[in-house]
């Protein structure tokens, strides 16, 4: 049980990318869906769809990012990877964040992007506005990033 | 710099010049034609729907010959032709071609007759296919299939759908024949023709008389009759052979005589875009007010370009051309111009919105912080060289590319050139790809691209409280644009009360958090301002916040009202706290370009220092970091965006104005050039 530590910390980069991955790949597929229809309708919009598809993968991207920072703290892809059982909560705890507002976020920011999917089928030169929608709801991805990603460098430096 | 100022145009001119002054305009792109109506009735509007659908019947036909063409000649396409924009031709070349589109048209009708035809033969071809197999099990048969006998037998050709021996088929057709004539033994003759596993087919002859009896037997047992047909099943064969070759044959000449068109390619897209310039021509048409023997045209013209019409109308045709200045309350378009560095952005405040009545052109300095944000959200040195080069060869390469292709472009060619500035500030080149290389390759780790400032991913404190920065700076800049369009309009109060007093209270509450120890070791800063300095500050906060209550509600006369609004307004400093948050996306996407590319750097180093471990990383390193650059640049695209409308915008822009859309060549593959 000496290595409980180390894999605390582990449990916490595989949630950050796994939730938050699952999110994003139910959120994109949703997008995907409602593109999809639009360029049966009128394939040169393919470019604008697009983009509003991929709006909501970005928190894969970011679970992906502390998993990855995790990983690197802890030692995993090389280094001594000794570290406390405290510590190991504390980057566990760190991910969390990460990983559910990822989740849900991603899911609801794809919501957001098929309704500006159905703008730009409608009315294709409001597309900066219909972006715009989406983009609101990845603030709240980004703030938790931000949180996740200050804490695991904190942990670092604590001496417990 | 700034929104055009535009003047409305009348031109009257005489009806027999009305094409061409029409044609001139519609080549010129300067005039917007707007519909008026003088209010008078000598003049009349001309129905043009019958012709405008005739055009456009016209011009779709020319669209599909030429997609027949596509069909079985498909036009060679580079990857990067999408950019490449209409070709110009000259007046000359227009005429000359315009005056053959009778010619052309014939072309585009024969294609389309010849793509018809072979549809028809192709949809006949399966029917053909169908019959002949029908007939494969008849081809060792010599009678025609529809022979029923003679004047004293009656003799019956089918087949039974199942697979059956010949002795247990004769048993059991003649059992049946007897049973059905009460008893009798009926005397025919059973031969097979061929047996399969589904069916088994076969002819049978008997007496005349017998004929009924036979028939109700073999009915029972499920016979079914061969497909009827008046000659010897080899002989049919034949024929039905002959007839589907003859098709392929047929639609084979009709697939050369279409590719033979290929070279006509051209000219039936010139014959779509000549209809579709007389379909809008004749929209125009319907616009105008027409008298017996005169026209007369309203629009608006942006006026650095009302000089220029006048002289070329009036050079050309006898016409009256008068300019005025658009009343207050008319709908007036907006064109932008600005200068080469502003121009590109043209596009993103277009995307939001167009400059409302008497609202300023943000786009100038818009432009700056759009580079710079871009930039600093992809923040990588080598993907900043990618995007500029690849930007800079479509530029170069492709001379005709639509304008407003070519503005994106240039766009993100700066964008591309701010990218790789701030990426040798942070040190990063394909992420960590320098040292990744250096040590797994080279046996050097202690090569390394330093950077210029600091790296994000080993300070993100420091990136946050720049990003922070950063945030205020350009928040601050969009109240000084606020503040300079108030002044410029005249309403310098509102300019005091909406933007002086919003600096004091939060350039104020920011200056004083900074002579707070707990901030400034909070955001690692390394030093802190001393008190005497966070009075002062307190006081111009204070002096702030007492202006936005006393003024945010001043529309109200009431003052308990007035004091209410003015309240509300200074909660308002929420909306900024949580604004200048909103700029830590600049560290969020920044750390997600270099750490992603640091893990396909890491992934492609896994196998070492050796040949299978070279090919490893090099494919990983190219489709990862064409992967990332594509995801990044997106990112950051939105991004930048998003922190332009929402945040930047959001403190002095609202839009709302109409675009300029002049009447012009709408065309899809090829623009008319004036020669002179």
């Amino acid at each position: 049980m000496e290595n409980i530590g180390v894999v605390l910390a582990l449990a916490g980069a595989v949630l950050a990318a796994l939730v938050a991955g699952i999110g994003s790949a139910v959120g994109v597929g949703m997008a995907g869906e409602a593109a999809a229809g639009v360029v049966t309708e009128d394939p040169s919009k393919f470019g604008k769809v697009l983009l509003l598809q991929l709006l909501p993968g970005t928190q894969g991207i970011y679970g992906l990012l502390i998993g990855f920072v995790t990983l690197t703290q802890i030692g995993i892809m090389g280094g001594s990877s000794d570290i406390s059982w405290v510590k190991g909560v504390l980057y566990l705890v760190a991910c969390l964040p990460m990983a559910f507002v990822g989740y849900k976020s991603a899911i609801r920011q794809a919501r957001a992007s098929v309704a500006s999917i159905g703008i730009v089928a409608k009315r294709p030169d409001q597309f900066g506005k219909a972006l715009i929608f989406p983009a609101m709801v990845e603030t709240y991805a980004i703030l938790a990033l931000l949180i996740s990603i200050l804490a695991i460098f904190g942990i670092n430096g604590l001496n417990v | 710099m700034a929104v055009l100022p535009m003047k409305k145009a009348l031109i009257c001119g005489l009806k027999e010049d009305r094409k061409g002054t029409l044609e001139f305009l519609q080549r010129q792109e300067i005039l917007e034609i707007s519909c008026e109506n003088p209010g008078d009735d000598l003049f009349q509007r001309m129905d043009t729907a019958a012709s405008r659908s005739e055009f456009e019947r016209k011009s779709d036909a020319a669209a599909q010959a030429l997609a027949v063409l596509d069909t079985y000649e498909p036009e060679k396409k580079g990857l990067l032709d999408s950019f490449a924009g209409r070709e110009p031709i000259s007046l000359e070349v227009y005429e000359e071609l315009a005056g053959r589109r009778e010619e052309i048209q014939k072309t585009a009708e024969r294609l389309l007759e010849l793509s018809k035809e072979i549809q028809e033969r192709k949809a006949e071809l399966p029917k053909l296919h169908r019959r002949r197999e029908a007939l494969t099990p008849w081809m060792e048969f010599d009678l025609p299939l529809d022979f029923s006998g003679t004047k004293t037998t009656a003799a019956f050709a089918g087949a039974i759908p199942r697979e059956i021996s010949r002795e247990e088929l004769e048993r059991s057709v003649l059992e049946e024949a007897a049973a059905e004539a009460g008893a009798r033994e009926v005397p025919a003759q059973i031969s097979v023709v061929s047996v399969s596993k589904e069916q088994t087919c076969f002819f049978v002859v008997c007496a005349a008389q017998d004929g009924p009896f036979m028939d109700l037997a073999l009915k029972k047992l499920g016979f079914i009759r061969a497909p009827l047909s008046s000659e010897i099943p080899a002989v049919q064969n034949r024929k039905l052979e002959e007839e589907i070759r003859r098709l392929g044959e047929e639609n084979a000449r009709a697939e050369e005589e279409i590719r033979s068109m290929a070279k006509e390619r051209e000219k039936l897209k010139f014959l779509a875009d000549y209809y579709a310039m007389r379909e809008e021509k004749y929209q125009v048409l319907s616009k105008l007010a027409q008298s017996r023997s005169v026209f007369l045209i309203t629009g608006f013209v942006p006026a650095r370009d009302a000089g220029n019409l006048e002289r070329g109308l009036t050079s050309r045709y006898p016409v009256y051309v008068e300019f005025t200045d658009p009343d207050e309350e008319e709908d007036v378009p907006v064109l932008l111009q600005n200068n080469k560095f502003a121009e590109p952005v043209e596009g993103i405040v277009e995307s939001y919105s167009l400059p409302g009545k008497g609202e300023m052109d943000p786009t100038a300095i818009t432009a700056p912080f759009y580079y710079v944000l871009f930039g600093l959200m992809l923040s990588d040195a080598a993907y900043g060289l990618i995007m500029v080069f690849g930007c800079a060869y479509c530029l170069k390469k492709f001379k005709n590319m639509e304008p407003g292709m070519r503005k994106t472009l240039k766009m993100f060619l700066y964008s591309g050139i701010s990218t790789t500035f701030w990426g040798v500030l942070f040190g990063s080149f394909f992420g960590d790809a320098v040292n990744v290389i250096a040590t797994t390759f080279f046996d050097r780790p202690d090569i390394r691209l330093a950077p210029l400032w600091f790296e994000p991913v080993a300070m993100p404190m420091k990136m946050l409280v720049f990003s922070f920065a950063f945030g205020i700076v350009h928040l601050f800049a969009g109240l000084g644009a606020k503040l300079y369009s108030c002044i410029k309009s005249g309403h310098i109060l509102d300019g005091i009360y909406d933007a002086v007093f919003w600096y004091l209270l939060v350039g104020g509450a920011i200056v004083y958090i900074l002579t707070i120890d707990m901030f400034t070791e909070m955001f690692e800063l390394g030093f802190t301002l001393p008190a005497s300095v966070g009075n002062v500050a307190a006081a111009a906060a204070l002096v702030g916040l007492v202006g936005i209550i006393l003024t945010n509600g001043r529309e109200s006369k009431n003052w308990g009202k007035r004091i209410a609004k003015g309240l509300y307004g200074a909660y308002g400093i929420t909306s900024y706290l949580s604004d200048i948050l909103s700029y830590s996306r600049l560290l969020a996407l920044g750390l997600a370009t270099s750490v992603i590319s640091t893990v396909f750097n890491q992934m492609g180093s896994m196998l070492g220092n050796s040949i299978p471990g070279m090919i490893l990383f090099i494919l990983v390193f190219v489709i990862g970091h064409a992967l990332n650059l594509a995801i990044n640049a997106m990112g950051a695209y939105v991004h930048t965006n998003r922190l332009q409308f929402v945040e930047f915008f959001g403190k002095f822009y609202e839009g709302g104005g109409r675009k300029f859309s002049p009447f012009a060549i709408h065309t899809k593959y090829f623009k008319v050039k004036e020669d002179h």
